[in-house]
């Protein structure tokens, strides 16, 4: 090997996900070889219907499966190339690596603006900073701003999403492992929601990995995708590839082709067991 | 006019006597919301604490020493009580983690007698033990040393009000009560918020065994008078640290007025519809909390502060 390739070799992935296993319960199977790598300073999209264990993929990287009686059985997650494995939650959001929970949870009882500095809880008592990063989280999400003394279980969903990505955004992090934030919200918002997240992946250089059901959406702002089904990954590869993908279309995308109600069409059939069987 | 004198006295008497059930049902209350469990040892931990202060009192060492090693003592208990217990017990049914608090709440009343004795000792802190007299003809007596505890109480609420709301850590025991997931998701690490709860409630514990060891010496009955917090908890909602402290005062308040006259009117109305004169009814004082809880249970369950459960739909 000689220098010069070493220096133009890539950098490494920021996190690697080596074909893990995810069991619940000790009995329940439910990540079977699933194996990602997300770069620096990208969003990449981790797609799925319903179960297909994308939230599980999260809680592997971020070890908050601790607390679901879920364990890594096999496999290995490096975040910057060091193994996640004994990392606390704690000390990962330290090294820089955080997540925003499926259906936001948000502290209810206490106000955004507590809810956002709670963001910063592993900063110590960097007053300064923190009070700087709290005036960039509300230039992101000026409705955060109006709304700051009130109770976070009194807002609205979308401004509950807007919270808890703020909230993150708080601990300075690397790379936010950001999950399902379309849920339940209106199209128009949520469209709102992926230009800011856009906007903080590029201002501030915050990785994204991002779990989505709405593929349409997800695709339109990653870079990169994996499909998720049954715990494994099924397909991967760059957003516009995906998008353009006939089983993608049909299955992901709702744009099947003219046949597509019909279960006699056995082509279709075949295709839709190979995905769902 | 001298009747409305005396029952000011009575009332005010049991306010001051509800603060200190106030102060044992917050330390309940801080665990709860903290951890989820209900801590059946936070009586047993009054009664600890107070033996551990009055044992280093006897031995000549100072006050304020006694009351800093004390406070160790109780941290070193927290961090022991999250190493060997509940960090193992994480994921577990509430009904489990409560059995482990009754284990550890015998654990350590044994723990206590083994090295403290199972003697009464008094305890005095220098709170002064004078009665005033107060009104046109003096005619109302105010006890000072039930003044300085309820002093003394509510100026321990108001710190703990304070750090709750204006410290970074206080802020992430909110947050853990809320949401222990969500708080861990963002970097909250559970196990040193635990502790620090207990230690708080291991400090409570002191401050409510000083003053009550004070009263009535230092003695294994404390951690059974701690168990009235259990009704006020019932009051005022387990989750509520201002209903923890209105709790105990209406119980307090409410078990007096109903001692001196409650007391006579049931009496009364016994032997009107009896036709047996002479009833005398004693000991409402005892039961009077338990009942009151009960008709809360039946018609108010979350408590009078109960945590609104906020609902979006
Ligand atoms: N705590 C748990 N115990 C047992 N099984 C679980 C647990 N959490 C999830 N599962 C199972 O793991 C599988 C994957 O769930 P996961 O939540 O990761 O899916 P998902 O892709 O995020 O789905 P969704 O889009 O609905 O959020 C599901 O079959 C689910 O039933
Ligand atoms: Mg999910």
């Amino acid at each position: 090997m000689s220098v010069a390739t070493e220096a133009t070799a890539p950098e490494a992935a920021l996190l690697r996900v080596n074909n893990i296993e995810v069991i619940y319960d000790h009995v329940i199977l439910v990540l079977r070889g699933v194996s990602l790598e997300v770069e620096k300073g990208g969003i990449v999209a981790l797609l799925g219907a319903n179960g297909a264990g994308k939230t599980t993929t999260l809680k592997a990287i971020s070890n908050l499966l601790g607390t679901e009686r879920g364990e890594v059985t096999k496999g290995s997650i490096e975040f910057e190339g060091v193994n996640v494995e004994a990392s606390s939650p704690n000390a990962l959001v330290k090294r820089g690596c955080i997540q925003v929970m499926e259906g936001r949870h948000c502290f209810e009882h206490l106000t955004v603006e507590e809810n956002l500095l709670t963001g910063a809880f592993t900063r110590g008592g960097d007053r300064a900073g923190i009070q700087a990063d709290l005036e960039m989280v509300y230039d992101y999400f000026p409705r955060l701003k109006d709304r700051r003394g009130s109770q976070a279980g009194y807002t609205s969903g979308g401004e509950q999403q807007m919270c808890a990505i703020g909230r993150a955004l708080m601990s300075r992090p690397k790379m936010v492992l950001l999950d399902e934030p379309s849920m339940g919200l209106a199209p128009q918002l949520v469209e709102q929601i992926f230009e800011i997240v856009k906007k903080i992946n590029e201002q501030e250089g915050v990785t994204i990995l991002l779990a989505e059901q709405n593929t349409n959406i997800a695709l339109k702002y990653a870079r990169y995708g994996y499909i998720l089904e049954s715990g494994r990954v099924v397909m991967e590869g760059a957003a516009d590839t995906l998008r353009n993908n006939e089983d993608v279309k049909e299955f992901y995308l709702g744009l099947g082709g003219e046949g597509r109600k019909s279960f006699r069409d056995v082509k279709q059939y075949r295709r839709r067991k190979r995905w769902l069987g | 006019m001298s009747e409305f004198w005396f029952f000011l006295e009575v009332l005010l008497s049991g306010l001051f006597a509800g603060t200190m059930y106030s102060l044992v049902a917050l330390g309940f209350v801080l665990i709860f919301k903290a951890s989820g469990v209900f801590n059946f040892a936070q009586g047993t931990m009054v009664l600890f604490a107070a033996l551990c202060f009055v044992g280093f009192l006897e031995m000549g060492w100072p006050v304020a020493v006694a009351a800093i090693v004390t406070v160790g003592i109780m941290v070193a208990w927290a961090y022991s009580v999250e190493r060997l217990v509940l960090r193992h017990l994480v994921n577990q049914a509430p009904i489990i983690l409560f059995m482990a608090t009754i284990g550890i709440a015998f654990f350590l009343e044994g723990f206590a007698e083994f090295i403290w004795g199972s003697d009464v000792h008094p305890l005095n802190v220098g709170i002064p033990n004078d009665a005033w007299f107060v009104g046109p003809e003096g005619e109302m007596m105010i006890q000072q040393f039930d003044l300085a505890a309820a002093i003394i109480a509510g100026l321990l609420v108001t710190v703990l009000a304070l750090f709750f709301h204006y410290t970074r850590i206080g802020r992430a025991l909110r947050a853990v009560a809320d949401d222990h997931q969500a708080a861990l998701s963002v970097g909250i690490p559970l196990n040193q918020i635990w502790v620090i709860v207990w230690s708080v409630a291991g400090f409570v514990a002191l401050v409510a065994g000083i003053i009550w060891g004070s009263r009535l010496g230092v003695q294994f009955a404390l951690s059974i008078i701690a168990l009235k917090a259990l009704p006020v908890l019932i009051l005022g909602g387990f989750t509520s640290v201002p209903g923890a402290i209105v709790g105990g005062l209406i119980i307090g308040a409410g078990e007096k007025l109903a001692e001196i006259y409650g007391a006579p009117a049931i009496a009364e109305l016994v032997s009107y519809m009896s036709g047996i004169n002479n009833i005398s009814l004693g000991g409402v004082e005892e039961w009077f909390a338990y009942v009151l809880a009960m008709f809360f249970l039946l018609f108010r369950p979350q408590g009078l502060f109960g945590e609104r459960i906020i609902e979006r739909v």
